[in-house]
């Protein structure tokens, strides 16, 4: 018997009338047992006990259909409640729209396990994430005014918030069967997070004409401010469908996968980042491409995010132990490798392009990607910059540059970078120098200053806006020819050869299922969509 | 340092200007003989604002008495603010905006000019401090003005200028009927 109180009788009267399945109503009276939603609905052939004179305090028989147990506890009532009509055996439920009932079956189990199957992921666990059209909200908040009355007459403690979420009980449905279809897959355990980030598409058929597309989440406060009165123009409890949800697809999502390491960039013409002008390509290929395209095809991915600790000028070299950086990698089919097969993909990175080479590349984890932007602003870099001086000079003529320790300077925003920088005046500091003599018109300078510190700007003055310059310190025009830069180390160990970074054993790799519910039901009427929002004055977030 | 790419170290190679720059010049600005402007637009569409070599304050061995930002009672180029990428707040600039008055120290006065419309985003304070700038380094360090185009607008600012080719022309052409 399930555990429906004597409190619930009239609630499940009421529901059962007006046409709820069996699990809506199991939600309307807040029943949290995941099990008892397992159970076959009304279109499976299992045998039942009707109960109808059992007590409803006992406690609940296996294997019995669950809308025999609804009725029967219906019908134990007693008080002339025997001729509250049955609801018709194969109707679809106003508050569920079908989404409890047919698609809880295990012939739909075995379609979404055939969906992952397909595209061939490699995982551990899954997570189910399901998203629903926006009126089932309104139907469901339709329903509960209806009861709420017996609800709150019976059980003072009952409130809306209590009733069990369409999605939470969806999920308990069917999770167990997906598992099974897909080979006893551990379920990733956040049970009761709704995935409130779901849209569905069907808002936009609606609320087209009031140009505002809404979330979900927003929908459902909404619909929670909404006083009774408010309500008038929307049945309760809600009519009859004429028509059911349909399945409008079944979408995996892999997590994506962190990948890190250290490049170096042996070119002066290769950005780091494509470099497209009015969708026109100006440049080659770029380095991020160059990196990510072994490892696309390895992990199976088709997108990643890029992100390095820094960046240099395209004309710019990056020589020594190379630039940190780390790459996401989005719904990778596959993400297990070994250090051997990581070794194997830095090699192809390497031979595929004399360009850029790569070293220390592993597997990482998330908040890598934050730790590499962390400490930039303290590093210190080193540079190597082939100068040239308008006047001859002379060996002796450079020495002093050597003596110079901890040289601030005042850098105006320069002007390459000006027009999508604010305007600014920034202290940096040159930690020390060291000049070697080449020609009598071309020396090579060597820095170590603070990170943020504009090079090309310190050598040729830059129109005199960052001052003092190399053009001042030696007393005649200077230019830069060629400039090369070393990062130093990154403070954190996390990309040193033979430390693959946190263990990512704990990690669980997660499947996601996104099941979109969509269907030509009945629509609410768009008066009522405008009305509903004339209770929020402010716009709430669009979805675009 | 090993470079796997030979540079040609024997000739100078571009300056700094030749490099990101294009220079456009106004000849006789508001009919005045030969106060020639030149605006260096960089290639990013940020542009400069100096002194032509052709200009009178820069021959004859003139000094300058006094750079004057102030050009009205109710507006000067030195209260000029921009704030964040945008650059909020610069003053707009036409092309006959005057953006300094230069005083020399045998009393002639000029009146320096936009030359192009755009945001003003800094005047050069250093020549004020020290005007040597100006007269030796007019190209460089004794610009005048950083004036930003409109994005828009950005790809016009030649039109109405000369290109360099055309300025030497009009040089030439007044050197040799000095009248």
């Amino acid at each position: 018997m399930l555990p429906l109180k004597e409190k619930d009788k009239p609630v499940v009267q009421k529901l059962l009338s007006s046409g709820c399945c069996a699990r809506c109503v199991l939600r309307f009276c807040c029943v949290l047992v995941q099990s008892l939603y397992r159970q076959p609905g009304e279109d499976e052939s299992e045998e039942g006990t009707r109960t109808a004179t059992e007590q409803s305090d006992d406690p609940p028989k296996k294997r019995m259909k669950l809308d025999d147990g609804l009725k029967g506890s219906e019908a134990s009532a007693g008080s002339g409640d025997a001729e509250a009509p049955p609801a018709p055996a194969l109707s679809h439920c106003v508050v569920c729209l079908g989404v409890l009932q047919e698609y809880c079956s295990r012939d739909h189990a075995r379609k979404v396990a055939e969906a992952v199957k397909t595209e061939d992921y490699h995982f551990e666990t899954i997570l189910l994430s399901v998203s629903l059209p926006a009126q089932l909200c309104v139907r469901e908040h339709s329903c509960w005014l209806h009861v709420k009355k017996e609800m709150r007459e019976k059980v003072m403690t009952r409130v809306k918030d209590d009733i069990v979420p369409l999605k939470e009980a969806f999920k308990w449905s069917v999770q167990g069967l997906i598992a099974t279809e897909l080979g006893g897959v551990y379920l990733g355990d956040e049970p009761c997070s709704l995935q409130l980030f779901d849209f569905v598409s069907i808002l936009w058929h609606y609320v087209c004409s009031c140009s505002d597309v809404f979330l979900l989440v927003h929908n459902v406060e909404i619909v929670s401010y909404c006083p009774p009165h408010g309500f008038r123009h929307y049945p309760t409890p809600p009519g009859r469908p004429t028509s059911i949800c349909t399945s409008q697809a079944i979408q995996c999502l892999h997590t994506s996968i962190y990948v890190a390491g250290r490049y170096n960039k042996y070119s002066r013409s290769l950005s780091q980042t494509p470099w497209i002008i009015d969708g026109r390509r100006m440049m080659e290929s770029s380095v991020e491409e160059l990196i990510a395209e072994p490892l696309a095809s390895s992990f199976r991915s088709k997108g990643f995010n890029f992100s390095s600790s820094g960046r240099e000028d395209v004309d710019v070299r990056t020589l020594g132990k190379g630039r940190p950086f780390a790459m996401e990698m989005l719904n990778p089919h596959r993400y297990r490798f070994t250090k051997m097969e990581m070794k194997k993909i830095q090699e192809t990175i390497n031979t595929s392009s004399d360009k850029i080479a790569v070293r220390d590349l592993q597997i990482v984890t998330r908040e890598c990607m934050g730790h590499m932007k962390e400490g930039e602003e303290e590093k210190t870099k080193s540079y190597t910059a082939l100068v040239w001086t308008q006047k001859p000079i002379e060996k002796d003529d450079i020495i002093f540059l050597d003596d110079i320790k901890e040289l601030t300077l005042d850098q105006k925003t320069p002007l390459r970078v000006l027009h999508r920088r604010a305007l600014a005046v920034r202290q940096r500091v040159i930690h020390s120098m060291n000049a070697s003599f080449r020609d009598p018109h071309h020396f090579y300078l060597r820095l170590k200053t603070q990170a943020g510190t504009y090079i090309k700007e310190f050598v040729h003055g830059d129109f005199g806006r960052t001052k003092p310059n190399l053009c001042q310190l030696l007393k005649m025009d200077t230019d830069i020819l060629e400039l090369d830069v070393e990062v130093g180390n990154c403070g954190t160990s996390y990309f040193q050869k033979g430390n693959p970074g946190k263990s990512t054993g704990s990690m669980t790799r997660i499947v996601q299922l996104g099941l979109d519910f969509s269907g030509d039901f009945p629509r609410l009427d768009v008066e009522n969509v405008i009305f509903f929002f004339s209770f929020q004055k402010t716009r709430l977030k669009q979805y675009t | 340092m090993d470079c796997k790419e030979e540079i040609d170290l024997s000739a100078p190679g571009p300056s700094v200007i030749e490099r990101y720059f294009t220079r456009w010049y106004k000849a006789d600005v508001k009919g005045q003989a030969c106060e020639d402007h030149c605006i260096l637009q960089h290639s990013n569409r940020l542009c400069v604002l100096t002194l032509a070599e052709t200009h009178p304050i820069l021959q004859d061995g003139r000094t300058i008495k006094n750079i004057n930002y102030k050009i009205s009672n109710g507006c000067s180029r030195l209260n000029n603010k921009v704030a964040g990428k945008s650059k909020r707040g610069g003053q707009f600039l036409t092309e006959f905006a005057p953006v300094c008055r230069i005083t020399c120290t045998d009393e002639t006065e000029y009146t320096i000019y936009s030359c192009m419309r755009g945001r003003l985003l800094e005047v050069n304070e250093d020549i004020l401090i020290n005007t040597s700038l100006l007269l030796k380094k007019p190209s460089t360090d004794g610009y005048i003005a950083v004036i930003l185009p409109k994005f828009e607008e950005s790809k016009l600012v030649g039109e109405n200028l000369l290109s360099r080719e055309d300025f030497e022309a009009v040089v030439s052409k007044r050197a040799n009927s000095p009248n």
